[in-house]
């Protein structure tokens, strides 16, 4: 059922024709049309002064009883014996879901042996800890891991599923909700329960972060949402105690898997800009390629990662798994520093989130300063051997 | 080799604001563009054609304008391009859209290679790529960055992916589905004269009827998440800006460093 337009109230003023964002109203000879890209999103709803028109209720299927599902789940994602930081940043949001919820915490921990790893989640305030071990599982890959992951939430029914939103959780939490017909929500930025409904109010950027949506899916069991890394704090560890274990059998086997992880290569250099806590970045504005080792240095110096614009990497001065943008990745480290880079909105698009930007760049009027939190207007080339020599003598002093 | 591309039609976000005085989006004048990421997809189904035979069939989902990025397509040098456009399409997630897509694909028939960008820029999600190869029991290999090798005697592809902290190199079984980044190729500017072809080319068009869909699966019904409300983010409050000689500059962003370093 789609969008309910009450003919014998509207005016045709074309307002609403006006404010939907996906341009799925058009008026044709006085009358108001719906295209099949309507969201049913409300927004005209809202701005219509005679109230001509409705979104349809939401029903859920007869045979749906929230009762069945309790408990929120974190998905484990773990390097060997290494827990992801996004896991844990879960663990503490999800744990404030379930007190509001007054249910359990839980944990899904998939491998081949994950006896390290249950053992790290002793030391945090988890109710229990639901694993599945099998050799298939030794490395992250969808199939097993989407199988094994929909054996146990099917048999033991959690209310919510929550995923960090790395690119291996995006992979996993893809499938896995597609497998278990339930509503997911991407790279959510906040996270709160609607009480009554015990529904998860899921709120993430949209169209490039221009604007926020709160989205609902409490129609629907489990419900799943990945959540961008270093969002949430990390939880405090305490002393080791007693968590429950419940072991799960899956059967799974090589055989039956259709891909096999070749090689793995690292980073070529550095930290990566999709975990880095620090990023400098370098756009055109730096000249020349040779001249990005100004930020590689300085990014050094901080432990941070180097990133670059756009027009760096197009012009070829740098690999595009350094790109910050629209067409890159987005980035959220605590401090973001832009190095000549002018700030196309594809660009800002993909850091102005960041908690603070630094930027230097020659001209005053360049957009990157309306989303700066410190603007240096200046020469990078200039500035930033200065800043460097300057950290490097503060540094060797204290 | 069939290959089949999903791609969508995006208003270009980095024009889409909300109105601060009335809390709405504005959309005004903002033009509509092909998904950035699905040029991409559309270039490798071509390049993967040229080196393996076979056909690129090119699919989008949405109003009939969104038949323009179809003409790009075949621009581009896909054999045939398919609009699926339906009132019942209407209020779609990424669950029903995943369906929807599927069946068509379904409909297709003995497909080897579905291709679609890692994600669409409008809402970010990556999810519909993953959730097609759910359902078509397709190998899934999300964000490509290279195609090493596709061997149809062995029935393989061997891809680079480029995710958090590297790049992974996997061998996968056909049929699978691949979401493509942007270092994967350089998509080729199709002639005048290919254009004007394209111009004035037929546009098929499909609907719920011509695929079966099941209508509790598609637009409203078969999308299990909505949209609560929208608002604008919260703005930060105003930047300071510094002017002055560079060595002052320097000392500042200096002190700034060491003094949030030490937090």
């Amino acid at each position: 059922m789609g969008l309910i337009i009450l003919r014998e109230k509207c005016i045709a003023c074309g307002i609403c024709v006006k404010k939907c964002p996906f341009g799925a109203l058009v008026m044709t000879d006085g009358k108001i049309d719906v295209l099949p890209s309507c969201t049913l999103c409300g927004i005209c709803v809202d701005v219509c002064p005679v109230d001509a028109l409705e979104v349809p209720e939401r029903t859920s299927s007869e045979e749906f009883d929230p009762d069945l599902y309790r408990g929120v789940w974190v998905f484990v994602q773990a390097d060997g014996d290494d827990i992801h930081h996004v896991s844990l940043e879960l663990v503490e949001e999800g744990g404030k879901l379930a007190a509001e919820l007054e249910t359990d915490l839980c944990c899904m921990v998939l491998g081949k042996d994950t006896s390290v790893l249950t053992e790290k989640f002793s030391h945090y305030s988890i109710d229990r800890l639901y694993v599945t071990e099998n050799p298939v599982l030794e490395q992250y890959r969808t199939k097993p891991y989407v199988e094994a992951a929909a054996a146990l939430i099917e048999t033991y029914k959690p209310e919510i599923v929550l995923i960090g939103a790395t690119s291996t959780g995006r992979d996993f939490a893809g499938s896995l909700a597609t497998r278990l017909e339930t509503g997911l929500t991407a790279d959510c930025t906040g996270l709160a329960i609607e009480k009554e409904t015990r529904g998860l109010l899921q709120t993430r950027p949209a169209f490039g972060g221009n604007i926020m949506a709160t989205i609902k899916s409490s129609n629907h069991r489990p419900q799943m949402a990945t959540v961008r890394p270093k969002v949430f704090p990390m939880p405090l560890m305490g002393d080791k105690r007693n968590v429950d274990i419940i072991r799960h059998e899956c059967d799974l086997t090589e055989e039956g898997q259709p891909t096999e992880i070749l090689e793995w290569i690292p980073v070529e250099e550095g930290v990566s800009i999709a975990d880095a806590d620090v990023i400098v970045s370098g756009g055109r504005g730096m000249g020349k390629p040779e001249n990005l080792a100004l930020c590689r240095d300085l990014a050094a110096l901080l432990d941070g990662a180097v990133g670059a614009s756009r027009g760096a990497v197009d012009a070829g001065w740098i690999g595009y798994s350094h790109q910050v943008g629209q067409t890159g990745r987005t980035v959220r480290p605590g401090i973001y520093i832009a190095c000549g880079i002018s700030g196309a909105v594809q660009h800002l698009a993909g850091m102005k989130t960041s908690d603070v930007i630094i930027a230097v760049n020659r001209d005053p009027d360049a957009t990157i300063f309306g989303v700066a939190t410190y603007g240096f207007v200046g020469d990078a080339l200039e500035i930033l051997p200065k800043v460097i020599h300057e950290l490097k003598k503060r540094l060797s002093k204290s | 080799m069939n290959i089949v591309v999903c791609v969508k039609q995006v208003p270009d976000t980095a024009d889409v604001r909300i109105d601060p005085v009335t809390n709405t989006l504005v959309r005004e004048g903002v033009p509509s563009i092909i998904n950035p990421f699905d040029e991409f997809a559309i270039e490798e189904g071509i390049r993967i054609k040229e080196t393996c035979g076979g056909t690129v069939t090119v699919l989008t989902m949405g109003p009939p304008q969104a038949s323009e990025i179809l003409r790009t397509a075949l621009a581009m040098g896909a054999d045939r391009v398919l609009l699926l456009s339906d009132r019942a399409f209407a209020g779609s997630d990424t669950l029903a859209t995943s369906y929807t897509l599927a069946k068509t694909i379904e409909k297709i028939g003995e497909v080897d290679l579905v291709i679609t960008g890692k994600q669409a820029i409008d809402g970010d999600t990556a999810q519909v790529g993953p959730g097609i190869a759910s359902r078509l029991g397709l190998t899934q290999l999300s964000y490509v960055s290279k195609v090493e090798e596709v061997s149809t005697e062995s029935a393989t592809i061997t891809v680079e992916r480029l995710i958090d902290g590297g790049r992974e190199r996997v061998r996968g079984k056909l049929p699978a589905l691949l979401t493509v980044v942007k270092d994967i190729n350089v998509p080729r500017q199709p002639s005048i004269l290919k254009m004007k072809k394209a111009r004035n080319a037929e546009i098929e068009v499909w609907g719920a009827a011509d695929i079966g869909t099941d209508p509790a699966k598609i637009g409203q019904k078969g999308s299990p998440t909505w949209v609560e409300k929208v608002f604008s983010p919260e703005q930060k409050a105003g930047g300071e800006i510094y002017t002055g000689d560079a060595d002052d500059l320097a000392a500042r962003i200096a002190e700034l460093l060491l003094e949030m370093m030490s937090n």
